[in-house]
């Protein structure tokens, strides 16, 4: 039996909860309403420093406390940045619950002292070097990049050598004071817990928090569709993404824009696969729908031999053509339908992925959306829906961006 | 967790078929373990294993290659399936409802490929080019050529195979490798989560009992090395690994084993990450990982950073693995257990984890552990069991492998 549960404190701060009478572990974290694109220009991936700093220390706890006690608990914690979000979070049994709680809200008012500021800085260098090994990544951003132009959602989340090399911890503490704001924060927990007594715990250590709230400045997006080749030589393969505009995360059509995602480039089963993988053309071809604030786009993503990238671009565009022109099958519609289900309906049986769900609705719709009511919402999408959602987006338009060892993929 | 809620059944041709029973979920999550690894390629037609498994999907039973897509999608279901060093995994996770319908087609999969000849190619062509993808993906070749030099062939194979034999290979071979490996003798069936055992047990047994035939005999060991290597390659970071032995599942020291690898590496208040990471800023990512082969446990290690910072990188995990069997605080054993069981309860909510345990417990130990049997061994370890442990199986004799721009000096 699950049950959804809500408050909120007086300084602003929210609290949501979904128990379960079946739950063995509880997750609970914060999710602030920050990230890249709330960032001025110079602070450039200075979200995602900040949440590694978040780890560093409060002025009860040392930066190696913090770690201790997390695994004292035997937490699986960890934290996430996005253009949009950060997220801090911990899964653990349900009677470390409170232990959790302490040690996460003190967290959240961390002591940023300079010399964990220069150590971290070596670590988010290091991270950087990491996904420029990953060409996956490298092309994410650079194509980010392209499609969102000037736009802040073309920054990349983890900053550029040069923003993090110049960052100081004085812009970390005014953004710090900016956006970890008491109304710019919700409390999200799912599992196996009491509510009385979880909001009992925030309130005890997060009534104290500043009342200030953060605002986000929703500026419209315009992609450009543009394309543009970066040449690798020391890559094998060639890496290509193809991005288009989709419905934002509060969008209603966002149910059938995920059905659409998944009849164009699901792993099996799907357009890509027919066209690209199964003849072998492509050993990676696949299409994700990734909702946004206030906006959203498709993104096609193909792994090929270098002399088979042109062929590949224009078949992937074909494909989306003929769906814009055609539309879906109904027996497509029930493929992707049970398959967008069934994932969901997997995701949702451990608490981790309540957790998410929970915190990303609430940060997007202010909505509380149980399994069921997002199932019924996926079966009830129809295939008018998500052809006239390809035709209106144009969804065959497309920011192409290619990575390897081509001089040029046009 | 009842231990009754796990069952075991066997089919006079061998076929193992195991199942948990989960409450409060509505999926089920199956994992077939058939013996056909790397390690039984042909030696002269490395990545068999992989090309059969594409092959597989493309027609059987009575369904052709977009009937039998159709019908695994239509169902709901998130198939997994891979080929690994000592078997090949087909399986996936759905509504429990769908079950059923699932192992039906994964009987004719198994059993019935249509291995169509004109399509052989498409399925070569794909693990070729898989094979070039893992030139882009630094950590993962490194921890593939690392398996290489430090296990005995053939059990450190790229289940990938390699290039040149990948081109020349005949469909015969392959079609072969099916009829000799894919037989029930050794081969696992495990199942969690919402089923009746009564009808999932007649289900299973009416889809499998008619299958007959003896997989060959396990390959002969040969040669490993070097023990230390480099991979000249242009990346933005140096990749190191490392691997030193350990021991298996069926070892009476396999949980102390397991808890000095969380003592290293289990959290964030790990030796590693606070050492090299925490206290240093070496690197982003460092870790080690207990892995075990049927008869053998292994330790691999992983870090990558700068290559200005490589050798210092390296000369500090060797450090830290050397100094493991000279003192474990109360403290660090505490923190290892708490982890190790956190991990096995929530895994307990998971279907996917369940099923897949489930076959690995069977194909290791020929029985499931019960979640409290493991809380219960690991519960019973002592600070001076793990040192005594140590004592006996210290981290040695690594085999140490870079790939960079940089070759490093291997301290003695």
């Amino acid at each position: 039996m699950l049950k959804f549960h809500q408050a909120k404190l007086d300084n602003g701060l929210q609290v949501v909860a979904e128990s379960s009478d079946t739950a063995r572990s509880v997750a609970f974290g914060f999710f602030i309403r920050t990230g890249g694109r709330d960032e001025l220009t110079p602070e450039i991936g200075l979200s995602h420093f900040l949440e590694h700093m978040m780890f560093k220390g409060t002025d009860r706890r040392s930066a190696h406390d913090v770690n201790r006690e997390f695994d004292e608990m035997g937490a699986k914690y960890n934290a996430f940045t996005s253009n949009e979000n950060t997220v801090y979070y911990g899964n653990v049994l349900p009677e470390f619950l409170p232990r959790l709680a302490d040690l996460l809200a003190d967290m959240m008012r961390p002591s940023l002292r300079q010399e964990d500021f220069d150590m971290e800085k070596k670590v988010i260098l290091e991270e950087m070097a990491m996904y420029e090994d990953l060409p996956q990544h490298d092309l994410a951003d650079k194509a980010l990049k392209t499609h969102f132009g000037e736009h802040a959602l073309g920054n990349p989340v983890i900053g550029t050598k040069q923003s993090i090399t110049e960052l100081t911890s004085v812009q970390m503490h005014d953004y710090f004071s900016r956006r970890y704001a008491a109304g710019n924060m919700l409390a999200v927990a799912a599992g196996a817990l009491d509510f009385g007594q979880f909001v009992d715990l925030i309130s005890e250590r997060c009534s104290q928090w500043d009342k200030l709230a953060a605002r986000r400045e929703l500026m419209p997006a315009k992609p450009s569709l543009g394309t543009q080749t970066f040449q690798k030589t020391t890559l094998t393969r060639q890496h290509l993404l193809l991005l288009s505009p989709a419905p934002s995360a509060q969008a209603p059509d966002r149910f059938a824009a995920a059905i659409l995602a998944n009849t164009v480039g699901d792993e099996t089963g799907s357009r890509y696969f027919w066209a690209l993988v199964e003849p072998a053309l492509a050993d990676v071809a696949c299409c994700a729908y990734q909702p946004l604030d206030g906006a959203g786009m498709f993104m096609s993503y193909f792994c090929c031999d270098p002399d088979q990238a042109e062929k590949v671009v224009k078949i992937a565009r074909a494909e989306l053509t003929r769906l814009v022109q055609d539309g879906i099958t109904s027996d497509e519609l029930t493929r992707s339908a049970n398959k967008t289900a069934s994932a969901l309906t997997l995701s949702s049986e451990v608490p981790m992925g309540r957790f998410v769900s929970l915190g990303m609705n609430w940060q997007y719709l202010q909505q509380y959306r149980s399994l069921a009511a997002d199932l019924d919402s996926i079966r009830a999408v129809t295939a008018d829906q998500v052809n006239r959602l390809a035709r209106e987006l144009t969804i065959n338009r497309t920011t192409t961006v290619a990575l390897g060892p081509l001089e040029k993929v046009v | 967790m009842d231990p009754s809620r796990i069952y075991t059944h066997q089919l006079d041709n061998g076929f193992v078929f195991v199942a948990e029973h989960m409450e409060a979920v509505s999926s089920a999550s199956f994992t077939f373990l058939l013996p056909a690894g790397a390690k039984h390629d042909p030696a002269d037609g490395l990545g068999s294993a992989a090309v059969l498994l594409d092959w597989l999907f493309r027609g059987a039973g009575n369904l052709d290659s977009r009937q039998l897509d159709s019908l695994l999608d239509g169902l709901g279901l998130h198939r997994e399936s891979s080929v690994a060093a000592e078997y090949t995994v087909l399986g996936g996770a759905l509504l429990g409802d769908n079950l059923h319908q699932a192992l039906d087609a994964y009987a004719d999969i198994i059993r019935r490929p249509h291995l169509p000849a004109e399509q052989f190619d498409l399925s070569r062509q794909l693990v070729l080019q898989q094979l070039a993808s893992q030139d882009d993906d630094p950590r993962s070749k490194l921890m593939v050529e690392l398996r290489k030099r430090h296990f005995p062939e053939p059990l450190g194979r790229n289940p990938l195979g390699v290039p040149d034999q990948l081109s020349s290979l005949r469909s015969s071979t392959v079609a072969d490798l099916h009829q000799e490996s894919y037989l029930p003798d050794r081969a696992i069936l495990a199942v969690a989560g919402s089923f009746d055992w009564p009808k999932l047990r007649e289900k299973v047994s009416s889809l499998f009992a008619g299958w007959s035939g003896q997989p060959s005999p396990e390959p002969d060991l040969g040669a490993a090395g070097p023990k230390t290597d480099h991979i000249d390659q242009q990346t933005a970071q140096t990749q190191i690994g490392i691997a030193y032995d350990s021991v298996p599942p069926t070892h009476p020291g396999y949980y102390q084993a397991c808890l000095a690898v969380a003592v290293l590496s289990g959290g964030m208040s790990g030796r590693l990450f606070t050492e090299v990471r925490e206290k240093r800023g070496l690197c982003y990512h460092v870790a080690a990982r207990h892995r075990v082969l049927k008869g053998r446990g292994t330790v691999l290690c992983y870090a990558g950073t700068a290559a200005e910072r490589a050798q210092q990188t390296l000369e500090v995990t060797l450090a830290e693995l050397k100094r493991l069997p000279e003192g474990i605080t109360q403290a660090e054993l505490g923190r290892a257990k708490i982890g190790l069981k956190a991990s096995l309860i929530m895994q307990g909510e998971s279907t996917t984890a369940r099923s897949a345990s489930a076959a690995a417990d069977y194909y290791h130990l020929a029985r499931v552990r019960s979640l409290d049997e493991i809380s219960d061994a690991i519960d019973a370890v002592r600070v001076a069991d793990l040192l005594d442990h140590l004592q006996q199986f210290p981290p040695t004799d690594f085999t140490i492998l870079s790939l960079g721009s940089k070759k490093l000096e291997v301290p003695c």
